[in-house]
This record gives C-alpha cells, sequence and structure tokens, in this order.
C-alpha cells in the first residue's frame, strides 16, 4: 500500500489517506490510532473482526506494532492501548490504523 | 442498576447472600482471589487461560457466615467465543442445569489495564445484577504511579469498589469486608426469570471507559506496564530463540545432574530398607511381597520424585513469570506452517506436565477442529509420567559423559522430548493435508507483562506435585505393583522345574504370550508384562520391572539394582527401542478418559489409541532394526 502511495502524485490524495495504512504495514515502533477494522482478509470470519473490537481495537484506540516473530513478517506484538497482543498478518491487515 | 445496593437495602425480597461469582478478564487474578478467599490451592499462573472450568469453594466472613465462591474462566466479553468462555456465560447466567444465578457478581478487574478491562464491568453493570467491583493488583498500579479515585469509580459504576492484591496473603480483606456488609442486603434471584441481555457494541463501552478513566484516573503512569528492553531480547528472532533454547537444554540437565544428590539419598534409603527387611524377616510370601512388591516395586518409582520436583520448578517459574506466551509468540510461524493455531501452544505445552490438564486446556480453542487436533496432539508431549522411564533407561544404557558443556544424558533426554514434539508436527501436518483442511485460525494471544515469580507460589506448586506423585505411588502404583507381586508369585512352579519360578506364575505366562507381539520390536516378555500396568500409569513400568526382576532371582531390590540388572540383560537395541516406544507410549486410561469427556463420544480416544499404537509400534520397530543393523 505504501509502495502505491508512492507512485501517485501528493497534490491528489486527501490527506487521510496519506496517512492511513494497515496494522499490517506499520512500521515497528510508530505511534498510531485506530481508525477501522475491516474484513480486508477473507480469513478473517464475522466473529474473529468482533473479537478483535473486545479485545481493544477499536477506533481512536492508540496503537503500535512494536516488533515481529522470527523471519520478520509475523507474528507480530502490538500494544493497544495497555495491553500486548500477538497477532498473525491475515489479522493485523484487517485494522485500519492512521499515523500518528 | 445504577443504585442497586440503595434499592435492594429496603427492597421487600431480602435474602441472604449465598453465591457470589468472580468474573473478569482472562489474567486479571480471579484465581488468586479465589484462593485467598476460599483457601483453594487452584492453578495460578502468569498467562490467559489457566481456568477453564468453574470452581467452587466457601469463604468465611469476618461475621462468621459463609457464602459459597464461584471461580469463572476469564472472558474478554459477554459474547462467548470459546467454551470456557461460555462456561462463564452460562454461570452468571444462570443457565447451567441446577444451579441458582449467583446473587452476586464480582467483577475482578486488572488495575494496571483498567482500559481494557473496564469494558467488561460495564457489560456486567447491563446485566442489571447486584455487583461489586474488586481492583486486583492494586499493589502494581500504585507501583507504577497509577492513581486510582475509588470513591468516584464507585460513584459512577453505582457499586462498591475495592482494592485487592491477589498475591498477598492478606490482600482479600477489604473485599471480605465489603462482602460481609452485603451479606444481608442482597436480592435473591427471581425464579424463571431470564437474566440475558444484549452485549452492546464495543465501541459505544470504549466511549464510557474513557468518560470514566477522565474521571476516575486521569493522570497516565509513570512506569510502563511493559518491558520493553527485556523484551527486546526475549522476543528477539534470533536471540529470543537461543534464549529459549538455552533454558530447556538447562532445564533437562538439571533434571539429571541436580538430582543426583537426592536420588542417591532415596536409593540408599530403599536398599537399606529393603536389606533390612530381609534380614530381620523370616523368609516366606510376606518377605517377598514387602521386598520384591512394594520395596522393587513402588519403592522404584519413588527414586524418581527429585527429577520430577526439578522439572516442575522449572515450569512453575516459566508460567509465573509470563514467558510462556512470549515462547508461543516465537514459535507461532512454526506451528501456522504444520497448520496449528498459536493457541495450541500453551495446551501443548502443560501437556509436558499432564495430557489431562492439557486436553482441558483446549478449551480456550474456539475452533473446534483446531481443538480436536491439539486433544490428538496433547500425548505426543512427553509428560512427567514418563519421565521415570526416560531416566531409568538413559541411566542404564547412555554413559553419563561430557560433550562440550552439556551431559550426554541430558541431551539425550532433550531428544527424546524434541522426538515428541517434532512427531506432533508431522502429524499435525498430515492430518491437515489430508483429513481436515480447517480455515485459518488466528492468533490474538495476549502478552501479559513480566511479574516477579513467587517463591511462595513456586514452594506450593512444588508441594502439590510432591503429593501428586506421592499420592500416586502410594495409591494406584504400589496397588498394581502388588497385584503384579501376587500374579508373579503363583502359580508355583512344579517340581523339578528349570529357571526361574516366575516364568511358571499367571505373570509369566502372560508376559510370554504378549512378547509373541512384541519380540519383533525387542521387547523380552518381562517388558511386554510391563507395559500391561503401565496402561493405568505409566510410571508403573519401572515399577513392574523393578517386581519382575526381583522375584527373577535379583539379589538386591530398588531402582538402582534394576538399572543394573538391565544394563546387563538387555541389548542396546531393545533400550533404544522400549525409548521409542514410550515416545508415543500410546496406554494412558485417563488421558483416554479425558479425550472421552472432552468430544463426547468413543470414536476419538479409539482413534488415538490406534494411531498412537501403530506410530509406537513402527517407531520401536525401526529403531530396533536400525540399531542392530548398526551392530549395537
Amino acid at each position: 500500500m505504501r509502495g502505491r502511495l508512492l507512485l501517485l502524485p501528493f497534490g491528489f490524495i486527501p490527506f487521510t489517506a496519506l496517512l492511513t495504512m494497515l496494522l499490517a504495514e506499520l512500521p515497528d515502533g510508530a505511534p498510531a490510532t485506530v481508525r477501522e477494522v475491516h474484513a480486508h482478509s477473507p480469513d478473517l470470519s464475522a466473529s474473529m473482526l468482533r473479537r478483535l473490537g473486545e479485545l481493544g481495537f477499536l477506533p481512536g484506540e492508540p496503537v503500535m506494532a512494536l516488533r515481529r516473530g522470527p523471519g520478520g513478517r509475523e507474528p507480530l506484538a502490538v500494544q493497544i492501548g495497555d495491553t500486548m497482543i500477538a497477532l498473525r498478518l491475515s489479522e493485523a491487515r484487517c485494522i485500519d490504523v492512521t499515523l500518528g | 442498576m445504577n443504585s442497586q445496593s440503595a434499592t435492594s437495602l429496603d427492597a421487600p425480597g431480602r435474602a441472604l447472600l449465598r453465591s457470589v461469582a468472580l468474573v473478569g478478564n482472562p489474567n486479571c487474578g480471579k484465581t488468586a482471589l479465589f484462593n485467598l478467599l476460599t483457601g483453594a490451592r487452584q492453578k495460578v499462573a502468569n498467562y490467559a487461560g489457566v481456568t477453564v472450568e468453574r470452581k467452587i469453594g466457601i469463604a468465611r466472613l469476618p461475621g462468621g457466615q459463609s457464602v459459597s465462591v464461584i471461580d469463572l474462566p476469564g472472558t474478554y466479553s459477554l459474547n462467548p467465543a470459546s467454551a470456557d468462555e461460555a462456561v462463564t456465560l452460562e454461570v452468571i447466567e444462570g443457565r447451567r442445569a441446577g444451579e441458582d444465578v449467583p446473587d452476586l457478581i464480582i467483577a475482578v478487574v486488572d488495575a494496571t489495564n483498567l482500559r481494557m478491562n473496564l469494558r467488561l464491568v460495564l457489560e456486567l453493570r447491563r446485566l442489571g445484577r447486584p455487583m461489586l467491583v474488586a481492583l486486583n493488583m492494586a499493589d502494581s498500579a500504585r507501583q507504577r504511579g497509577l492513581v486510582i479515585d475509588t470513591q468516584r469509580l464507585a460513584t459512577e459504576l453505582g457499586c462498591a469498589v475495592v482494592e485487592t492484591v491477589g498475591v498477598k496473603h492478606d490482600g482479600h480483606l477489604a473485599l471480605l469486608a465489603e462482602l460481609a456488609r452485603d451479606v444481608d442486603r442482597s436480592v435473591a434471584a427471581q425464579e424463571g426469570e431470564s437474566w440475558h441481555v444484549e452485549v452492546p457494541d464495543a465501541a459505544a463501552l470504549q466511549h464510557e471507559v474513557k468518560r470514566l478513566l477522565a474521571l476516575a484516573a486521569p493522570a497516565a503512569a509513570k512506569t510502563a506496564r511493559f518491558h520493553p528492553r527485556l523484551d527486546a531480547w526475549v522476543m528477539h528472532p534470533v536471540w529470543g530463540l537461543v534464549i529459549l533454547s538455552v533454558l530447556l537444554f538447562v532445564m533437562f540437565q538439571a533434571v539429571f545432574s541436580w538430582a543426583q544428590w537426592p536420588m542417591d539419598a532415596i536409593k540408599a534409603a530403599m536398599t537399606w530398607l529393603g536389606e533390612t527387611v530381609t534380614t530381620q524377616m523370616a523368609d516366606g510370601p510376606l518377605r517377598s511381597l514387602l521386598v520384591d512388591g512394594a520395596i522393587a516395586g513402588a519403592g522404584s518409582v519413588l527414586v524418581f520424585l527429585p527429577q520430577i520436583l526439578i522439572l516442575f520448578a522449572f515450569i512453575l517459574v516459566l508460567e509465573d513469570t509470563g514467558y510462556l506466551p512470549r515462547a508461543a509468540f516465537l514459535l507461532d510461524t512454526l506451528m501456522g506452517k504444520v497448520g496449528l493455531s498459536g493457541r495450541a501452544f500453551i495446551p501443548l505445552l502443560s501437556s509436558f506436565a499432564c495430557a489431562v490438564p492439557a486436553i482441558m486446556a483446549t478449551r480456550t480453542i474456539s475452533n473446534w477442529r483446531d481443538r480436536l487436533l491439539t486433544i490428538m496432539l496433547a500425548p505426543l508431549m512427553t509428560c512427567s509420567a514418563r519421565l521415570p522411564v526416560y531416566a531409568l533407561l538413559i541411566g542404564a544404557f547412555v554413559p553419563d559423559r561430557a560433550i562440550g558443556p552439556f551431559n550426554l544424558r541430558g541431551l539425550t533426554l532433550f531428544g527424546l522430548y524434541a522426538a515428541g514434539v517434532l512427531s506432533a508436527c508431522g502429524v499435525a501436518w498430515v492430518v491437515k493435508r489430508v483429513w481436515m483442511k480447517s480455515s485459518y485460525q488466528p492468533l490474538m494471544l495476549e502478552l501479559p507483562p513480566y511479574r516477579r515469580p513467587s517463591l511462595r507460589n513456586l514452594l506450593l506448586g512444588l508441594r502439590d506435585r510432591a503429593k501428586i506423585f506421592l499420592g500416586r505411588v502410594g495409591t494406584i502404583i504400589f496397588a498394581l505393583t502388588v497385584v503384579l507381586w501376587f500374579l508373579s508369585s503363583w502359580p508355583a512352579p512344579p517340581e523339578g522345574a528349570a529357571g526361574s519360578a516366575i516364568q511358571y506364575s499367571f505373570a509369566g505366562q502372560i508376559g510370554k504370550l504378549l512378547e509373541v507381539l512384541f519380540a519383533p520390536i525387542g521387547f523380552n516378555w518381562q517388558i511386554s508384562l510391563a507395559l500391561v500396568p503401565g496402561l493405568a500409569a505409566r510410571e508403573v513400568v519401572v515399577g513392574a520391572l523393578g517386581t519382575v526382576y526381583s522375584l527373577s532371582g535379583g539379589e538386591e531390590a530398588g531402582a538402582d539394582a534394576l538399572a543394573q540388572v538391565i544394563a546387563q540383560q538387555w541389548s542396546l537395541a531393545t533400550a533404544y527401542s522400549l525409548l521409542a516406544w514410550f515416545v508415543f507410549a500410546p496406554q494412558c486410561i485417563s488421558t483416554l478418559a479425558a479425550v472421552r469427556r472432552e468430544t463426547n463420544s468413543w470414536r476419538y480416544p479409539a482413534l488415538m489409541t490406534a494411531y498412537m499404537f501403530v506410530l509406537a509400534y513402527a517407531a520401536a520397530f525401526v529403531t530396533y532394526r536400525v540399531t542392530l543393523w548398526l551392530g549395537a
């Protein structure tokens, strides 16, 4: 997603879209805010998405990707609010975040 | 609801407080509080999902009344996602057959993470039932510089709020005092009333949580809840794995090297006991029962107590620190590759202690097929009952030699545990490919803050394990070795028969019969016979071998003698073959009963027996033949 944004001329992109990305793409250590939980991945059922909300992935909550597991892709250790949770990539792709 | 304590004061249906239920997020310390309130000794550890069943105990209030306390599995919301969470909802909604709705809900809250925990409190408040809030881990919150205005929180929530510390011996006194105040002002549940309410949207709840936090705990904590610097090492892609393997190596080394002294002491005591009985008593059946049955049988199992305690000391400390979910984090990619849910890690890990609680712990896995696969794999993890068998064989056949910083015996033990884990990976991979291509399984595993392991918790945990082990030695293992002694002593051999008497006994005949089946994998009749009582408890195999060899004409009794006897009489191929057999060891009645209970069908225990028997036989066959071929 970041790659695609770079190809587009900056002037045409709404400001928020520039800063919005998937939690899966968020660089480690960058503070962000949850925007929305979305069914971006066909792997996750509606009840799994609801569980993400119950774990604290709710609009407006501060979120930060802390580190990734061996191999550098997944799982992700994520701090959401005051909780640390390990997610696989599929779950992290269902969470839209805004940088900052 | 907002003023339930006030309204219930003059409610007409006043009744005594009879039961309270502890409800809260996973890992907020409900069971620690339960243990304090009731004097129970339920397992506590620093990860989510330790409690998977409801437990009931009695608490004595300062006024002398007693109240029954129900401990429930932790849940993130009143919208259950797995079998353990469903239990919690069933109990608080009074849908459990034969049980009334609890009179009062104690919402247990981790005071260091109100942001998450208060959502469940707000959901519980919507039930409109008598409730009080226990701010648990209040000491950690204070240490972190968190100031929580409990008065304000109580006013806003409309119920009493008390501070508790689950890990201090007097950490529950405020809660007891509050319960004593509530004792005669709670409202009894109405018969036939439905307590179910729709669960509100989590986002709306979070909005309310933020409002509450702004009022009752506006300042942020001075120190962070987590230790990023420690995590940078422990969860590092390379160093994390190095730390994990070093931990495991040290654990298996310790099982052998630290246990030497106490094991020698127990062995010496057993030998002394055997000799004393032999010299003090006249020759006869009773002396033989004591020396060959009790001392050589049950006594030879007792020797392994120190090794079991050392293994558990490591497991208990790791559980207490919060390391285990981080190990699950490190191994998740591997588990995902073979098709297992990352949540399977903790049940599988607890299977190193015993498969029975592990099979119950799979209740935290929401997908049924995933849960079933984890249940089927649990017995492949080497349970502590197999340790005596491994230790006996390794002690008899593997030389005590140093290899670099490690000892060959410790390495062999590590290898046997690894063989169990790898075969579980293999089985999972095959099953997922050919039998049940189940859907994707998310991880969503909470990583708790580190906690300093408590010495008290460790000592109490070890005492429990010692009690369980000694209980098994004193009851089932002792009983089985005595039965085996009888079977091995009668009928007496015919006049003028050659060879040792035991060959003519029932046991000898059974062993000879079974030997036909087990001869291709190198088991003699003594081993074949010992496998039978091993069905009830795996350690009995050691005791049974002790009795059989003691009756076969051995002079001395005890495990030390047994190790010497088998080192002389068995070929290396037979010993390796038996070790390979025990990696899979399909025989454990309690495990099969647990599988029957959890799956509600005889199909799965039958399947488990069949597949593990085939695996064990095949592994032992290959090991035996290869070792023979290599000329050992």
